[in-house]
């Protein structure tokens, strides 16, 4: 190795090649998201012609019955095994892109540590380098579970743009640890806490397309209806966008797997306090002081918490609790990006000045 | 919640809010809002309803969300617990809107009446919901299973097999000895279980999961623990602020040892552990100078102490970051550290008017430090210095002194002196690291014509005017290793709430893990004569969250199957019935 190549130079070329691997699979989930809809337009397509199709089909759009029959389907290919899956090429290219890309970001992040000599989570820009990789890592975990191709765009996507964005913000070169940084509860804590935010991204994402998919349901109910009075004559029809949608679970089915991921982020996300109040307890001489940090940590944990609320509390269930698992979530990139940077405290580890 | 639903068909069922999800009186409730017009209420009527509003669920959830919105103020305006400096800066920069927040108490939000009001109700809120349904859930843990459904066949997770009766083999006795196997494997994996056989057919009911209530109850209990140990916790709870400059001692008592002390509302202190701490010496060690980042970072800070306990013998001790020392409940943390310059100043005729250490508070991470010296009596006129302390005097580019480096390689001290009245004759309290030169004439340094005063450790300079002369003192002549003393800021707490805090919280992440994670289910296994063969029925309903119950009842089925050993054999489906209009009420499945 040339003498002007050091370890930390080649775990910042290894981020580089893993941001520009995303972006391809990205890419790739993209026209698998785009082909998606073709597939979901000739099943349209084919309907009708087997079926006899009633007048409100072929006036256009699906019943809610279709719809639902089309779910049931999805709901089976999302918890199949893996052999047992849809032949989705584009979405197997960009599953494969990002094992690659998965490969070289653990590789940076490795190397990063050894430069170091420490773990690679003590600034934001390794907060940032070992945090995605945790979503790529519980992403790609899931996915021998449940077929999440779905999320492929958003999980390549959120990652490539905040590793792209911490390499080029965030980077610092390798300095020795602070002494308070000196503690293994900032093993446990901090990594704690990335692979929280890993599970508390998936949720988000599912969320997300559990409200475009509820909107889906309700504009096709309320289409049934309005045809129902006659109305369909004269009304335009909206064009439906989106339709890959026609491929995925119902907004039920994708909450309750929210919900599942949402309540292990959750969980980790509670011990992330209470190692935290732990090493403050050592480090600062008190367990709770209302640091900024510590501040955006409880109101994370209490809207998490009331998202588990809300899913159990009539009239909450489903679209508003989505939205607080949506709102959950924008504080904990909130918390990263802007907490750390901006807002005075004692936890001013960025690294940055 | 607040009322024990009475109309609850399943005594076992976890009592909830009328506006949980699911609970049975939902429809009925929207009919009563309605249709029915309400008897007029009397004063226990409105209390009633009140307390029914504020222990439901939406009441519960509205608080959480307006408890996480309402301590975001507290991260963007400095608060007086965690920053009361910022507090002061903030004032001074925003001279007219402070009041304002003040008087909203944005720089107290974590004590201020309407945070207090928000966390107080949703406690509230909390035990009402807590403590019905644990004396509920008490009686439902001794409670039987409930009755075996008619109809297994409605419920959507639901398995049908057929099993051959051997030649002249009673129908019934096949029928219930089918049954006592799944009884036994039910029971082996830890559900409870109950017989229900009627005629000809054998069932077995089965439930398994009150950990998961159990869990529910645990983690709200645990968080009104962790609230009480704050709160009775704090009142018994102090934290005090020392300075020990190497070589001196502090005494664990109010009025000697402490420059600040903040006791709880139940603290005697006059009954303070009766403990001394001596700094033998403060170990610091500083990167190399390499012109890199974080060159010459200081680190490994390490407090050596001795000590002292009446009627034992002196011990040593250590306080680094992260590693308080800790004796009698006492924790002692490092909080800080800078230098001391021992500074001596002689008036005209030569006496001795001043002869101190004085610590110099740091203001860079090279160690720049600035430090007072007040010198009441002995002058003609009181005199302040105001001095700078370079443990690596350098030039800097902009011509100024400036410190390089944290350690001593090239120490020196500068002073500025101001002559006049220091303001503390009339009993103002003065810090004793800051002047105020109110009033004062500015004798040297800055724009007085005089230079300001530079010593290196051991040189001696005159005052202006022949006032006299300041001597930096070498510590190096009375034995020491270095030429300035260094010291260290100390943090001494007591905090008794702390281990319960940690208690509660860690029950209440049990509680958390048992009450999400542990599914709750019923599972039944029916056994039907039908043509000479048995109909055997597997049937589970989750309730709540259970992503795996269709895989429990499959595995349920093949492991019964498997013990039983029998052929398999056709079975007619159930004898379709005419659909009644709606399901019984004991069929419907209830979500937890």
């Amino acid at each position: 190795m040339p003498e002007d190549l050091s370890l930390d130079a080649v775990s910042v070329l290894l981020v580089w090649t893993a941001v520009a691997v995303y972006a391809l699979a990205f890419i790739a989930y993209a026209v698998d998201l785009a082909r998606r809809s073709d597939l979901a337009l000739k099943a349209k397509d084919a309907v009708p012609a087997t079926a006899a199709a009633p007048v409100l089909v072929a006036a256009g759009g699906q019943t809610i019955g279709q719809i639902r029959a089309a779910e049931a389907q999805a709901e089976l290919a999302l918890t199949a095994r893996p052999a047992e899956r849809p032949r989705l090429l584009w979405a197997r290219m960009g599953t494969a892109l990002t094992w690659i890309g998965f490969l070289f970001h653990v590789a940076a992040t490795v190397l990063r540590g050894i430069a170091a000599e420490r773990v690679p989570w003590s600034n934001m820009y390794e907060f940032a380098m070992t945090g995605t990789v945790l979503v790529v890592a519980v992403y790609l975990t899931v996915l021998f579970r449940y077929d999440l191709r779905f999320l492929g765009t958003f999980i390549t996507g959120l990652v490539a743009v905040l590793m792209g964005g911490a390499a080029t913000s965030f980077y610092v070169v390798v300095v020795p640890l602070a002494d308070p940084l000196k503690s293994v509860w900032l093993v446990i804590h901090v990594f704690v806490a990335s692979l929280a935010t890993a599970f508390l991204a998936l949720a988000f994402a599912l969320s997300i397309v559990q409200l475009m998919q509820a909107r889906r349901e309700a504009r096709a109910i309320a289409r049934v209806g309005a045809e129902a009075d006659g109305a369909a004559a004269s009304a335009p029809r909206p064009r439906e966008r989106l339709r890959f949608l026609r491929t995925l679970p119902s907004a039920d089915a994708l909450e309750s797997l929210a919900y599942r991921f949402a309540i292990i982020g959750f969980i980790f996300w509670t011990f992330t306090l209470i190692a935290g109040a732990i090493w403050a307890n050592d480090a600062w001489g008190r367990y709770w002081g209302f640091d900024t940090k510590e501040v955006w940590t409880f109101v994370i944990w209490v809207l998490y918490a009331g998202y588990i609320h809300a899913r159990a509390t009539r009239g909450w269930r489903g679209t508003r609790s989505a939205w607080l698992s949506i709102v959950g979530f924008s504080a904990v990139l909130f918390n990263f990006i802007i907490v750390n940077q901006f807002f005075k405290g004692l936890h001013a580890y960025s690294g940055l000045t | 919640m607040s009322r024990p639903s009475s109309d609850q068909a399943d005594p076992s069922a976890p009592l909830r809010p009328g506006d949980y999800s699911g609970s049975r009186d939902e429809n009925r409730e929207n009919r009563d809002d309605r249709d029915i017009v309400q008897p007029t209420l009397g004063v226990v009527g409105w209390l009633r309803w009140g307390w029914r509003q504020l222990t439901s669920m939406r009441t519960a959830l509205v608080l959480l969300l307006l408890l996480a919105i309402a301590a975001i103020p507290g991260s963007i305006v400095p608060q007086r617990g965690a920053d009361p400096n910022g507090v002061t800066q903030w004032r001074a920069d925003n001279p007219d809107l402070y009041p304002i927040l003040d008087a909203l108490q944005l720089f107290d939000v974590y004590t201020s009446a309407w945070f207090s009001a928000i966390y107080i109700l949703l406690f509230v809120s909390l035990i009402g919901c807590v403590i019905p349904r644990t004396k509920h859930h008490w009686q439902a843990m001794k409670s039987r299973p409930p009755r075996t459904p008619v109809r297994l066949s409605r419920l959507a997770d639901h398995r049908t097999a057929g099993v051959a009766l051997a030649d002249g083999e009673d129908a019934a006795a096949a029928a219930a000895s089918v049954i006592d196997d799944a009884q036994r494997q039910l029971r082996k994996s830890g559900y409870r279980v109950e017989r229900y056989d009627t005629g000809g057919t054998a069932s077995v009911s089965a439930e398994r999961g009150y950990l998961r209530e159990t869990g529910n109850l645990v983690f709200h209990g645990a968080l009104v623990g962790v609230l009480l140990s704050v709160g009775i916790g704090g009142g018994m709870t102090y934290t005090g602020q020392t300075v020990i400059i190497e070589g001196d001692t502090f005494v664990n008592s109010l009025g000697l040892g402490y420059t600040s002390f903040n006791p709880g509302r139940f603290v005697d202190t006059d009954e303070m552990p009766p403990y001394s701490l001596t700094l033998d010496r403060f170990d610091v060690s500083y990167g190399a100078f390499t012109g890199e980042a974080g060159h010459g970072m200081a680190g490994d800070f390490l407090a050596h102490l001795t000590v002292t306990e009446p009627g034992e013998e002196p011990r040593e001790g250590e306080v680094r970051v992260n590693h308080p020392y800790e004796i009698e409940g006492d924790r002692i943390y490092l909080m800080g550290n800078g230098y001391a310059p021992t500074i001596t100043v002689r008036n005209a005729a030569g006496d001795v008017v001043f002869n101190e250490t004085v610590p110099f508070l740091p203001q860079d991470n090279n160690m720049t430090s600035q430090g007072v010296v007040k010198i009441a009596d002995g002058m003609p006129e009181q005199l302040g210095l105001v001095g700078f302390f370079y443990p690596t005097a350098a030039t800097l580019a902009s011509g100024a002194v400036g410190s390089a480096y944290g350690n001593l390689n090239n120490p020196l001290v500068t002073f500025w002196v101001y002559q006049g009245d220091l303001g503390i004759d009339d009993g103002t309290p003065r810090s004793v690291y800051t002047l105020d030169p109110t009033g004062m004439e500015q004798i040297a340094g800055a724009d007085s014509g005089v230079a300001s005063l530079e010593l290196e450790p051991g040189q001696t300079v005159d005052l202006p005017d022949g006032l006299g002369t300041v001597t930096f003192q070498d510590e190096r002549a009375t034995g020491a290793d270095e030429a300035v003393k260094r010291y260290v800021s100390l943090s001494i707490h007591r905090d008794v709430g702390a281990p319960f805090v940690l208690v509660f919280a860690i029950l209440a992440t049990l509680g958390l893990l048992a009450g999400l994670f542990v599914p709750r289910r019923r599972l039944w296994v029916k056994a039907t004569p039908a043509d000479g063969a048995l109909r055997i029925e597997y049937a589970g309903l989750a309730r709540g969250e259970d992503p795996a119950i269709a895989q429990a009842v499959a595995d349920l089925e093949r492991a019964h199957l498997a013990t039983l050993g029998r052929a398999e054999a056709e079975v007619p489906p159930e004898a379709a019935r005419p659909r009644r209009p709606r399901p019984a009420r004991a069929d419907a499945p209830d979500v937890d």
